[in-house]
Formats: C-alpha cells, sequence, structure tokens
C-alpha cells in the first residue's frame, strides 16, 4: 500500500521532561518519527516542552511549538495548525495519556484530527487493566489472578481473593509509578493510599504475585495488512518483582527453547490483534514459571517505549522510524532495510551477539530513599553492551556504567581470594542478606556468594535469578581465580593463551592488572605489542547474523578472528558520548553530541561516535558516519582511535565522562581537539583556578581548601558560616552541602567525606540571597562570544541543575549583565577555550563573584540555543575543527525579545518520604522550557510543563523562616491583591497581620489537627510557600512538602521562586494563553 | 581443553575447541541463523551431509529432551559453535547438549569465530569441509575436507527415510499452535494421507494429524501403483536432504500421482514436484538456513515468517528480480502452475501450485519447528483440497 494521500499534516506529541521510567528513549522514537514523516513529505507539527531534544531542533519539523504538554495547550495546537492526523505513540505515557484526554473532550472531533498509529479503543484496552485482562481472556490467554480497586475497602476485598505478596499497580502511570509490593496487611494498607494518589484515575490493580517467575519482553510491530512481526525477545535476568526498567536484561532470550518461545510468540500476535494496534510496535511482558513453564501475560504498551529502543538498538531494526511510516499507510514489505540494503522490514531480526543493558541508579542523592527494587522503576539511566557471548557483554556493560567497577569487582574485599581473617560466616550472612532483596548491586553480591562458595542452587533459591546465568557468572569468577594464581609471578606478564582467555571473556585490562597484580598499562602492552596477531577486532551489527551484507558501519569490539571495521581513509573525528543518564549528566549532553555530528557532516568530516547509552538519538546508527557501541573508558577508547586513526577526538561535548579521560588520551599521545586539556585542567583544579581569577582580577567567594578536619575548621572559621562544601572533581554537585555552624561540619567532615592530601574538601563562603547567574560563551581563541546569560528564579545555593532560570535576565541591572559579560569574555580568552564554555556567577548586592568555569558544554547549551536561535554545540564544533567565529557568521549573539524560562523536573514522586527542598547538590532530572513575550507567562508554562501549574484562585499557605519574612511579605502582598485567600502558620500570619495582610492562622503538624497537611490533603489549598532555615524545621514541614508534591500542587521553597510564581499568576490572571512555534520565535529573532 | 580445527575446502582453518564426540566428520559446512531450535535442527534430516554452524552464539542452555526431536536421531554430519553451554537450565531439560551429541557421537568444534565463518561462507558459498579433533596437520586437513563427497546430485533420501511404512498418530498436543483466536481444536480424523518420507520432520506429521488426517509413512522409493493400493485422500512429499535431482523415482512416482490426488509437498517434497512438473532446480550459493525468512503469499499479499532449511531451489524460466504483482504462470506439461510465493529477501520460488489441479508445494516450512507458526494455514489448506475432492 502506498502512503496515504488524505493526510497532508501530522501532530505528535513528546514526552516531556525525562523523568524516571521516561527519558531520552522518546527523544530516540520522536526523532526517528519525524524525520520519517518529514521524509514522506508530510508537514509536521510537534508539541514538546523538552529543549534538551534533538526532536524540538526546528529543522526537525515544520512547527515546532516548546509548550507545555497540557490538553489546553494540545487544543491551542490543533486549532492554530489543524493537523489532519494526530500520532500518539512516540511520546510515552506522555503522549498517550494526552491523547486520551484530548478523545474524551471531543477535541479531536471537533476539529476533525484522526488518530494514526493506535486507536482510542486500542489504547484503552492495553492501558486500562480491567479491559486488558478480559482482552487477554477472550483470547484464551491467562493473566495473574487481580482485580480493580478505587478505594482501600475494595482493595482489602480484592487482596482476600489474590493473597500475599500483593503487586500493586496503579493504572496510566508510567515506570510502574505508584507500584509497590506488599508483605503484609499493614504495609499494603500504606502502599495502596500512595498508588492510588498516583494514579491519574485513583485506580489501581492488585495483583496475585509472580516474583520469582521469568520476565520476558517480546517487541512486536504490526502494519495495516496485518502483516507481524517479532524484531526481539528480551529476557530479564532479574526475575519477576523488578521492573523491566530496572532488570538487568538480555537480547535474544537464552533460556528458551524454540517451543516455548514460539508459544509466546503466538500470544504477542494474538495480543497485538486483539488489542487492535493496526500499525506501529508494540510491547509485550510475559511471564514464565520456572518450574512447569507457565505463561502469563503481564502487560502491554501499545507504543513504542524504553524497550522497542534497546531493542532497536538490540538488532539495528529502527523501530520507531518503521512505525511512523506503518502508520501513514506502507507496509512492512514495501520498507527497505537500512542496514543490509537489500533485504525488507517484515522480517525477524536475527542475531549472533548478545546484548546486554544494566541500569545505573542514583539513590546516594536521595537521602531516606528505599533502595529496594521493586514494581516501580527506580534507575535514572542504563547502559547497553554488545558481546560475542554473554559474559563479554556483561562485563562490557559493567564497565560502562562508570561506578568505578572495571568487572565483578568484590564488596567484601575478596577479589584476590579470601584474605586471611577474614570471618566466613559473618560475610556469607552478609552476602545472603544482600541477596534476599533484590537492590541494585545484587549481581556484584551474587559474585561474592560464589567466592564464598554458594552453589547456584543456593544462590537461585535467595535471587531466583535463572541457574543459567548463575553459571556464567560463575565461570567468570573461576576464571578470575585463574589470573589471581598468575599473580606474583615474574616479570607480571601473562601468559599469553591466558591473556586470550580473558579478553575473549570480556575482562579490562585493568581488571586483569587487579587481579595479577600488574598495570592496566602493561596488560595493553602485551595485547598490543607490534608483531602479535591477535588483538581487539570490531564485527558489525546487521539485523540478520551476517546472512546478508552490512553496509552501515554500527560496530562493536570483541576477540574474535576478523576485523570488519574497515575504516576509510577520510578525514575523520571521534565524538565521544556522554554514557548512562544519571542526575547532572543527561540528554542535554547527548544533545550536544549530536550537533556535534550534524556541524562535522557539514564540513565533509567523517563521524565517529562512541557511546554506550541505548537510549540516545547519538546511538542511533544513522545519526553519525560510524558507531562505535562501546564502553567509555580509557581501554576502550583507545582501541577505537587506534583502529580509525582520526584527526582527533572531542571531549567537551559528552559532559564529566568524556573529560575524565582527558589526561589519559593526551598522554597515549591522542589529539584532544577543542580546548586543551591542559586548560581544562587549569578551570579544574581550584588553586590554579584561584591564580586565573587573581590574574584577570575577578573576584571569587571566599574559599579554601581543606585536606583535615582541622584545616576545614580553621578555614570555615575565617570564611564564617554558612559555608558551602563539596568535595573537588564532582559532577552534578555529589555531596555538596552548606553548613550553618561547626558542629554541622564536624559532621559532614566526618561522615559524608574523607578529606584527605589526595582528595581535598572546598570549602566556600556561602553567599546568601545572592542571585546566580549560568552564562554559556563560544570561543575560537581570538573571538568569544557570549551566547547566554540565565538568571537562575531560586537564588545561589541551589545546584544550577535544579534552578528555573530566565534568559535573558530578568531583575538584574543591565550594567551587571553587561559586567558578567566582559568577564566571561575575559576568561574564555585567558583559558585559551576553542568551542564551548560556561560559567556560574553570583551577584549580591551588584558585586559579582565567579562561581565555577567549566570550559566544554553545559547543560543550558540546548536551552540556549532554543531561546537563541543559534545552534551552539554545532558552531563549537566547526570552530573545534578550524573554523572562526566570524568565518562562521557568529559575532553577536541575538538578543530575543521574548523570555525563555528553564524549570527543573525532579524524581521525588517515586521516592515516598524523601525531602523535596532544593540544595546544592543537584537532584533533578529533566527540564522543561516556557516561552513567551511576557516573563511571567513564560513562567507560568514552565510550571505547568514542569507538571504543577499554577493556580488561578484558592487558597496560600505560606511559611517561612523568620529571615524571610520581609521578603515574603510583598509576595503576600501581590497574592492578596490577586484574589488569594492566606493561610499562614502562626509565626508568619502574625508577621503578616501586623504588616496588613489579612491572613489565617493553620495548625502546624505538630499543633494538633486539623493542620496544615489535613487542608491540602482536603484540596483546600492551591499554593504552598515554604522556606526553612535549619534541620529542626526541615523536619517539622517535611510532610507539608510532600503532600503538596503527591497533590501535585504549585509549591516554592525559595522566596525569589514564590515571586516569580506570583508574576506568573499576575500573567494568567490578565492576559489570554498564547502559544508560537520555535520557528516563529526565532524568525522574529 | 582439547583443541580442534574446521578446514574447509578452499584451505580456510579455524581453530576452536573440542566439542562432542571425540573424532573427525566431514560433510558440507552450512550455516542455520535461528537462535532457538537447536535440537529441531539437529535432529532434522535434512541436515544429513552438512555440518551446521550455528550463528547464535550461545546454544545448549535450555539442554534437550525427547520431546523436541524432529526425527529419532542426529543426522547432522558435525555441530559448530561459539559456545555450548555447560548447564542446561529449563524445566523441560533430560539432558545437556555435550553430553548429547557424545551419546549421538557426533562430533562438533565451538570458541572459534563463527561469524568470521557464516561470512566466509556466505561469500565464498556452501561447501566441504573436516572437523577434526585428531588431525594437527592443516593441510592434510584441507585435504579430507577436499576429498569429502559432495551432495550434489547425490541420493541422500535412501539414508534417511524410513525402512517400512508406518502409522503416525500423535499431534501436537500442549504445543499446538495457537495464532487463531483460539488454539484449534483436534478435527476428527477424515482424511488418510500418505507421506512420502524423504526424511520427514515428525513435526509435519503432528500438524497432519491435528488437520483432520490419519497418516500413513512411507519409505521414499514407494512407487504410485504401491500408493494407490493403500486407497489415499491425498499425497504429501517430505522435506529431505539434499539435492532434488538424485532422487529420480521419486520424481517419476510423483509425476504418475499429479492429479490423481491432492497433493502438499514441502521442501524437498517441493523441489521433487517442481522436477515432476517438468521445472528445473539449481543450487543456491549457501542455502536458506533460519527461521526468519520473509516470504510473500502472492496470492493474499500477506508476509509469512518462515523456516527454512534448504540449498536447492526451483526455477521458472524467466528470471524473478523483484516481487511479482500477482501468482506469477508457467506452462508446463501438466497445464498451468503458478507461483504462489517468493522469498522477499532474493525473489526465489518459495511455493507453487497447479492452477487446474489440486496439487501444491512450498520451498519452506509450514511446520515450523524450529521457527514461527504463521504458515500454518497450509496444513488447513490441503484438507481443503481433499475436502474439495471428496465432493
Amino acid at each position: 500500500m502506498p502512503r496515504r494521500t488524505d493526510i497532508k499534516s501530522i501532530l505528535l506529541i513528546g514526552s516531556g521532561p525525562i523523568v524516571i521510567g521516561q527519558a531520552c528513549e522518546f527523544d530516540y522514537s520522536g526523532t526517528q518519527a519525524c524525520k520519517a514523516l518529514k521524509e514522506e513529505g508530510y508537514r509536521v507539527i510537534l508539541i514538546n516542552s523538552n529543549p534538551a531534544t534533538i526532536m524540538t531542533d526546528p529543522e526537525l519539523a515544520d512547527r515546532t511549538y516548546v509548550e507545555p504538554i497540557t490538553t489546553e495547550v494540545v487544543e491551542k495546537v490543533i486549532e492554530r495548525e489543524r493537523p489532519d492526523a494526530l500520532l500518539p505513540t512516540m511520546g510515552g505515557q506522555t503522549a498517550l495519556n494526552t491523547t486520551m484526554a484530548l478523545v474524551k473532550r471531543g477535541t479531536l472531533e471537533k476539529y476533525g484530527v484522526k488518530l494514526i498509529g493506535a486507536s482510542a479503543e486500542a489504547i484503552h484496552k492495553a492501558e486500562d487493566r480491567e479491559a486488558f485482562k478480559h482482552a487477554m481472556q477472550r483470547i484464551g490467554l491467562r493473566v495473574p489472578s487481580s482485580g480493580t480497586a478505587h478505594n482501600r475497602d475494595e482493595a482489602i476485598k480484592i487482596l482476600e481473593q489474590t493473597g500475599f505478596p500483593s503487586i500493586i499497580r496503579p493504572s496510566f502511570t508510567m515506570g510502574g509509578t505508584g507500584g509497590n509490593i506488599a508483605y503484609n496487611r499493614e504495609e499494603f494498607e500504606k502502599l495502596i493510599d500512595w498508588a492510588l494518589a498516583m494514579s491519574p484515575v485513583s485506580q489501581v490493580l492488585i495483583e496475585e504475585s509472580l516474583i520469582g517467575w521469568k520476565e520476558y519482553e517480546l517487541e512486536v510491530m504490526r502494519d495495516l495488512k496485518d502483516n507481524v512481526v517479532i524484531i526481539c525477545p528480551i529476557e530479564n535476568l532479574d526475575p519477576m518483582g523488578v521492573h523491566t526498567g530496572d532488570s538487568i536484561t538480555v537480547a535474544p532470550a537464552m533460556t528458551l527453547s524454540d517451543k516455548e518461545y514460539q508459544r509466546m510468540r503466538d500470544a504477542a500476535v494474538r495480543i497485538i490483534r486483539e488489542i487492535g494496534v493496526d500499525t506501529g510496535g508494540s510491547n509485550v511482558q510475559f511471564g514464565l514459571d520456572p518450574k512447569n513453564g507457565d505463561m502469563v501475560v503481564i502487560e502491554m504498551n501499545p507504543r513504542v517505549s524504553r524497550s522497542s529502543a534497546l531493542a532497536s538498538k538490540a538488532t539495528g531494526f529502527p523501530i520507531a522510524k518503521i512505525a511512523a511510516k506503518l502508520a501513514v499507510g506502507y507496509t512492512l514489505d514495501e520498507i527497505t532495510n537500512d542496514i543490509t540494503g537489500v533485504t525488507k522490514a517484515s522480517f525477524e531480526p536475527t542475531i549472533d551477539y548478545v546484548v546486554v543493558k544494566i541500569p545505573r541508579f542514583t539513590f546516594q542523592k536521595f537521602r531516606g530513599a528505599d533502595p529496594t527494587l521493586t514494581t516501580q522503576m527506580k534507575s535514572v539511566g542504563e547502559v547497553m553492551a554488545i558481546g560475542r557471548t554473554f559474559k563479554e557483554a556483561l562485563h562490557k556493560a559493567i564497565r560502562s556504567l562508570e561506578l568505578n567497577m572495571s568487572g565483578l569487582s568484590s564488596r567484601e574485599g575478596l577479589d584476590c581470594g579470601i584474605p586471611e581473617g577474614f570471618d566466613r560466616a559473618q560475610g556469607l550472612e552478609r552476602v545472603r542478606q544482600h541477596l534476599r532483596t533484590p537492590i541494585a548491586e545484587r549481581l556484584w553480591h551474587v559474585a561474592d556468594g560464589m567466592r564464598l562458595g554458594l552453589s547456584n542452587g543456593d544462590l537461585f533459591a535467595l535471587t531466583m535469578i535463572d541457574p543459567w546465568f548463575l553459571e556464567q557468572v560463575r565461570e567468570l569468577i573461576q576464571f578470575e581465580a585463574v589470573l589471581v594464581g598468575q599473580a606474583g609471578k615474574k616479570p607480571a606478564v601473562l601468559e599469553e593463551s591466558l591473556l586470550w582467555q580473558a579478553k575473549e571473556l570480556g575482562f579490562s585490562d585493568d581488571r586483569i592488572a587487579q587481579l595479577i597484580g600488574g598495570t592496566a598499562a602493561s596488560i595493553r602492552k602485551q595485547r598490543t605489542k607490534p608483531q602479535g596477531k591477535r588483538g581487539v577486532t570490531y564485527k558489525r551489527v546487521d539485523t540478520c547474523a551476517a546472512e546478508f551484507e552490512a553496509h552501515t558501519p554500527y560496530l562493536y569490539s570483541t576477540y574474535g578472528s576478523e576485523c570488519e571495521a574497515r575504516p576509510t581513509d577520510r578525514k575523520k573525528v571521534i565524538i565521544l558520548g556522554s554514557g548512562p543518564n544519571r542526575i547532572g549528566q543527561g540528554i542535554e549532553f547527548d544533545y550536544c553530541c549530536v550537533h556535534a555530528v550534524m556541524a562535522l557532516r557539514e564540513e565533509g568530516i567523517e563521524s565517529i561516535m562512541v557511546n554506550c547509552n541505548p537510549e540516545t538519538v547519538s546511538t542511533d546508527y544513522d545519526t553519525s558516519d560510524r558507531l562505535y557501541f562501546e564502553p567509555l573508558t580509557e581501554e576502550d577508547v583507545l582501541n577505537i582511535v587506534e583502529r580509525e586513526q582520526p584527526l582527533g577526538v572531542v571531549l567537551q561535548f559528552g559532559g564529566q565522562t568524556p573529560l575524565k579521560l582527558a589526561l589519559p588520551l593526551s598522554k597515549a599521545g591522542v589529539k584532544i581537539l577543542g580546548t586543551s586539556p591542559e586548560a581544562i585542567d587549569r578551570a579544574e583544579d581550584r588553586e590554579r583556578f584561584r591564580d586565573l581569577l587573581d590574574k584577570l582580577g575577578l573576584r571569587q567567594a571566599e574559599c579554601g581548601m581543606a585536606r583535615s578536619v582541622d584545616e576545614a575548621l580553621k578555614i570555615a572559621a575565617q570564611i564564617t558560616y554558612p559555608v558551602m562544601v563539596r568535595p573537588s572533581y564532582v559532577l552534578g554537585g555529589r555531596s555538596m552541602q552548606i553548613v550553618y555552624a561547626e558542629a554541622g561540619l564536624l559532621e559532614y567532615m566526618t561522615t559524608a567525606v574523607k578529606a584527605s592530601p589526595k582528595h581535598p574538601v572546598l570549602i566556600d563562603c556561602y553567599l546568601s540571597d545572592a542571585i546566580e547567574v549560568d552564562v554559556d560563551a563560544i570561543s575560537d581563541g581570538t573571538n568569544v562570544v557570549v551566547a547566554g546569560i540565565m538568571e537562575h528564579i531560586e537564588e545561589a545555593g541551589v545546584h544550577s541543575g535544579d534552578s528555573a532560570c530566565s534568559l535573558p535576565p530578568y531583575s538584574l541591572k543591565p550594567s551587571v549583565v553587561e559586567e558578567i559579560r566582559r568577564q566571561m569574555k575575559a576568561l574564555a580568552l585567558e583559558l585559551g577555550v576553542i568551542g564551548l564554555m560556561n560559567a556560574q556567577f553570583a551577584v549580591k548586592e551588584d558585586t559579582i563573584y565567579v562561581l565555577e568555569v567549566n570550559p566544554r558544554g553545559s547543560r543550558t547549551v540546548p536551552f540556549v540555543s532554543k531561546a537563541i536561535g543559534v545552534p551552539l554545540a554545532k558552531l563549537a564544533m566547526k570552530v573545534m575543527v578550524g573554523k572562526t567565529l566570524p568565518e562562521l557568521g557568529f559575532t553577536e549573539a541575538p538578543a530575543p525579545v521574548h523570555l525563555s524560562v528553564k524549570e527543573s523536573v525532579f524524581p521525588f514522586n517515586k521516592f515516598p518520604g524523601v525531602d523535596v527542598l532544593l540544595g546544592p547538590e543537584m537532584k533533578s532530572t529533566g527540564e522543561v522550557m516556557g516561552i513567551d513575550q511576557d516573563f511571567g507567562w513564560a513562567f507560568a508554562k514552565s510550571q505547568a510543563g514542569a507538571g504543577a501549574p499554577l493556580p488561578k484562585e484558592g487558597t496560600a499557605f505560606i511559611s517561612v523562616k523568620e529571615s524571610n519574612r520581609p521578603a515574603a511579605l510583598e509576595v503576600v502582598k501581590q497574592l492578596h491583591k490577586l484574589g488569594f485567600n492566606i493561610q499562614a502558620t502562626s509565626g508568619t500570619a502574625g508577621y503578616l497581620r501586623d504588616h496588613g495582610v489579612p491572613a489565617e492562622t493553620v495548625n502546624k503538624v505538630k499543633e494538633g489537627r486539623p493542620h496544615i497537611v489535613d487542608h491540602i490533603k482536603n484540596g483546600q489549598v492551591a499554593l504552598v510557600v515554604n522556606t526553612v532555615s535549619n534541620a529542626a524545621s526541615h523536619a517539622d514541614s517535611l510532610s507539608i512538602r510532600r503532600e503538596a508534591l503527591n497533590r501535585g500542587l504549585a509549591y516554592y521553597t525559595t522566596i525569589r521562586g514564590a515571586r516569580a510564581a506570583v508574576m506568573g499568576i499576575e500573567a494568567i490572571l490578565k492576559t489570554e494563553l498564547t502559544i508560537r512555534s520555535l520557528q516563529e520565535y526565532h524568525h522574529h529573532l | 581443553m582439547k583443541q580442534a580445527l574446521l578446514a574447509l575446502a578452499d584451505g580456510t582453518l579455524f581453530e576452536g575447541r573440542a566439542l562432542g564426540y571425540e573424532g573427525e566428520t566431514a560433510g558440507e559446512v552450512v550455516f542455520n541463523t535461528a537462535m532457538t531450535g537447536y535440537q529441531e535442527v539437529l535432529t532434522d534430516p535434512s541436515y544429513k551431509g552438512q555440518i551446521i554452524t550455528m550463528t547464535c552464539p550461545h546454544i545448549g542452555n535450555y539442554g534437550v529432551t525427547p520431546e523436541d526431536i524432529e526425527s529419532r536421531k542426529i543426522w547432522a554430519e558435525g555441530f559448530v559453535v561459539k559456545e555450548a553451554s555447560t548447564l542446561a537450565s529449563n524445566w523441560r531439560s533430560k539432558q545437556q547438549l555435550q553430553a548429547y551429541l557424545q551419546e549421538a557421537k557426533i562430533v562438533g568444534i565451538e570458541g572459534l569465530d563463527t561469524r568470521a565463518l557464516t561470512r566466509h561462507l556466505r561469500e565464498h558459498g556452501s561447501q566441504q569441509g573436516l572437523i577434526t579433533h585428531i588431525e594437527t596437520d592443516a593441510r592434510r586437513a584441507v585435504a579430507k575436507a577436499k576429498a569429502a563427497p559432495s551432495i550434489i546430485g547425490r541420493d541422500l533420501a535412501t539414508t534417511v527415510t524410513c525402512q517400512t511404512a508406518y502409522q503416525w498418530i500423535e499431534g501436537s498436543g500442549e504445543w499446538i499452535p495457537s495464532l487463531g483466536k483460539k488454539p484449534r481444536a483436534a478435527a476428527t480424523k477424515r482424511w488418510h494421507v500418505i507421506a512420502y518420507d524423504f526424511g520427514v520432520k515428525q513435526n509435519i506429521l503432528r500438524q497432519l494429524v491435528d488437520a483432520g488426517c490419519h497418516v500413513t509413512v512411507v519409505p521414499a522409493s514407494t512407487t504410485a501403483k504401491q500408493v494407490a493400493s493403500l486407497r489415499p485422500d491425498g499425497i504429501f512429499l517430505s522435506n529431505g536432504p539434499g539435492d532434488p535431482e538424485g532422487v529420480p523415482y521419486a520424481i517419476q512416482s510423483v509425476r504418475e500421482l499429479i492429479g490423481q490426488y491432492p497433493l502438499f509437498g514441502i521442501c524437498l517434497g517441493h523441489q521433487i514436484l517442481g522436477l515432476a512438473l517438468g521445472l528445473k532446480t539449481y543450487k543456491l550459493k549457501f542455502g536458506h538456513h533460519g527461521a526468519n525468512h520473509p516470504v510473500m503469499n502472492l496470492r493474499t499479499r500477506q508476509v509469512e515468517i518462515t523456516s527454512q532449511n534448504h540449498n536447492f531451489a526451483v526455477q521458472v524460466t524467466q528470471p524473478i528480480t523483484s516481487v511479482p504483482d500477482r501468482p506469477l504462470v508457467v506452462e508446463t506439461t501438466f497445464g498451468k502452475v503458478a507461483v504462489t510465493h517468493v522469498s522477499l529477501n532474493d525473489h526465489s520460488i518459495e511455493g507453487l501450485a497447479c492452477v487446474d489441479r489440486p496439487v501444491f508445494s512450498v520451498q519452506y516450512h509450514p511446520e515450523a519447528s524450529p521457527g514461527p507458526h504463521d504458515s500454518g494455514y497450509l496444513f488447513a489448506e490441503f484438507t481443503q483440497l481433499m475436502e474439495k475432492q471428496h465432493v
């Protein structure tokens, strides 16, 4: 069937900000969809509030709305653009839920918009737990016994049928938000309340537990002619009970016989037909009883998903791209398989390697978060590795995680055998303890269990991990023992055969060195000696296990007998990606890497991408000229450099990950493009940095570096409290804190970090009530253009990645802005920056302090690029390969008249009980952008985009620390004038009343009921402003903030934030919502 | 660990570790790209004369079970894998792969770069090869590989076929394919089908039973007259190893049976039918061996993902270079014959049907095992032909 001609324009809904459970895999799928639809000549209209995405680049769609994804706004887009069709399956749960809301509201019918990809009925059937259960029963498939409840009583009734442990799954949430496992009645009641609160329709499924069953996922595609293919079977190493997003997963399925696999395949085909997903991809999850092969259907997603992104990367079959083409009428047999160029998309990929995905967690950022892995996803990112065997892929995945582990490093100090004096019984008990409940590091504890003599049977009983996987891990542990047996031999070189055996098993040079007691460098030397016949080889991902030739250089390393890399002799550059997403390093850096690729293409230089994050656009095989899906370690990168012989390597786009490699790579003689490693060190090393500022006559907040507790106390006393403390060389403000008194500092120095001469602790004067400013600039070494100056909404002390900000500044004096610009230029020139540079400044009473300088692309690059309509990362890449800024026509940044506000998005709703207060340690996972002619509106849009829209009326609850009261008064007066009722806790209320604001006193939680949390729970509060001073008041008011979060209320924990909110409320009360596409904004620049 | 060597006739060598029975074996080296079903593959009689390379790197993970055999023994000459699992993990597993191979005296090799080998076979074609655990001299190993008999023109069916006729009554049981809304209920056994055993896979017989047939399996050399005496409602021509031109007696029998009874052929059976109809066959460069081959049914325009295992294919006079818009019809001594199915990978012929006679065949394996069940409808088409004939 040819493409549909009855539709000309298509609306795509993106997935909004990056949150746990919905990350950059939807930028990957959305970008593919945009490209595919444009290629087919459709007019593409896109809405996505997330500026850090490639899909919102203005070239990717005809109209790009960076606006909040709410029904109201999407309706406005539809009214304005009149699309013929809406494709709802590319933007995760956000797009599906928004689409369903639009259907209910009658918007699609009103404007004659056709749903393509999946109908409303199909979405309902797949997403509604009850409807899905009935559908499965109709086609004779088993689902876990379950019932749907809308309140606690109903839930308890169902529990009597389903029993403990009880699986709780809220409807219409993604990443299993609000989902849990309850083991007793008390826990059940608590978790049910939470789950009901999390479900947008207050509906919860209570399900029989299948804990310990094997879990599988099948990616299914269907076209309008009812052709169905399975793209990839994925097996979870972690059995049922752990969310698949938090599980280690493996492709292809490893422990299914053909009979079992085909039965599952039959079921998947019937499911997609029964649910009625007409075109595109779906994901079906199955549970399998290891005792007897009983199979149940767990769930189905009628859309592309994190798993489909993984399956696409794992097989080379681009699910989202093909799904988009199927949605407009093509059939699978009409679409060519890009990789072979001769075969068609209507086939089932077969792979001759093993893919392992391991999630990455960030529990340490959220004090009080429960690290147990359950049915609700908690990981913030993932890595994928490809190897010729499971063992090799597992090893590669482990080192891709960047957790300072080059292998199955022991948690018990047993790497080189069991040390003398080790209490075996105690050790075993600890390991057993760790294995009983699933946690992030379970795999490493399994390895320790083996070192301590646990059998596969013991380990299976504890973990229910399939014995096949256990045996694979055991083979690695046994080989480790063989290597340890080589330790101490002189000279410290390995027998050739052992070396190659180790490399085939995926052991890193580093791990081998640890085990035999040498250095990674000596292992490398041994295995790369010039006369050596063996070495690393690269194989191609080709969808077909080598049956057809692959024309796409999508490569992975292994130790085989034939290398298929076939490097070209073109001019080429290697770009290092940013690895797994984590807090502090996410999609923004992938965005920059992708732009670097585009720039190289425009310059006629071959681009070679190295990355290991399967969610990203950068690891799409058609993004760069050549893709190496590899860990970002010194060993793996050097191997590629040696094979490819590039002009140089680019480090500045991938965040901290590649930057860490700057020194080792340049030591190995690799040319680093752009800013020199020497300049990077000058900016990162605190003492050298201070000298630099002194030289330029720039001011820094008073600070010192402590190598011991005593030194810290002395420095802090000198600077005067409060002080900001942090370890050197950190990402995302890890372990950064504001300390108010000596006691706090002592606690920090003794518990949080251990200061040492090698790892000093930095102590800065905390500039209270200062305004923080983020600046991005680009330099070619002679010319510097300051591209964006962003004023933070929250005061200094909140991590820049967590603070909202405005471009251009909304309250700073022009003279201050000018001075910041001057300082930025001076810094860039002095450092000799070639490419991008980011710096943070603090402004206190018009005095400017330099906080820090990062000579690399920053988190804000995509935001600034979208705000000013200039692709900064692209320009930076061109500068790095020799172009000057004047040559590129970029000598001055446009000064937009519109305001762009960036707001951060936090994962607090995934971590019950964790405080939502912001501080110097970064906690956000993503961001949204609000754009408008008016600051108030831009801010209001950013809040709506982040999921907490500003209220227009109602009661505002105010509780602020004493020092904030005068400032809060202004805010409250405004709110009162705008028609809000004011409630406050006694102290604040008294102060407000004394100053002429009628404020009602409300009980604090400890003052008796009804108290403020009761009011919030009853829906009587519309806005919360809460600032706190010390730890005690933190604890008191925690429940207020948590409840505000649970209710989705607008809440502000800083006065500056509250002030901006008032400006936003004023805007939405006084003027109508208007929307504009990025293309229009940029046209007016 | 014992070393082993794989030598190809063109002189290419791969070093690896010994797998299975200690010894030496020769055969045509082919690769199979299916990710599951190694036991079905090993016991498929069509592999007689061949050494199978599995492209999926981990083989043996779920062990072996007597339930999954496709014939009474392993027919493959040798087995090549990247890594054979030392542990079998599955609730049905009765034995570990290595032990199974040893017991069946199958010589294998593991630990070599199977992808490099596959690419070599793809580029240079399937060829004779030798797996040896004994020979260490490369030149001698290559010489032995060269000396191994080719499968071209050889009658391999004789070695794998049954000696005497027998009844088959077992159906698919709990493993019945269920692509329809509900698993198909076993129909009453209305049709007597004579199945020519050129190396028949048991799953074909099971699926015939599922479709309501009672089946008499007969040796490859059974004459048309002998078949007629069994009063069949339909004739089935099975899969089998080697070159269809190697079994002229079977071609002759089929020629006599065309038009007399509804007739259905699979794989070698399809090629034999093609030759009986007067068409030609040829050898493919490296064959089709896998479970992911897309085939278009030219009558419905639907794509079936099929299981395949063949080295020869049928051709018609005009070369097919793209997917035809409708079934391609050619004239034969038996009237018009339609090409009903083609491969989407290389446009080779995947299905034939006589326009005026109740005769059809497919190159691929609708009985799957291993592989997807998309083409199971063909068994129903066969019973429908018998139904029509009956009326």
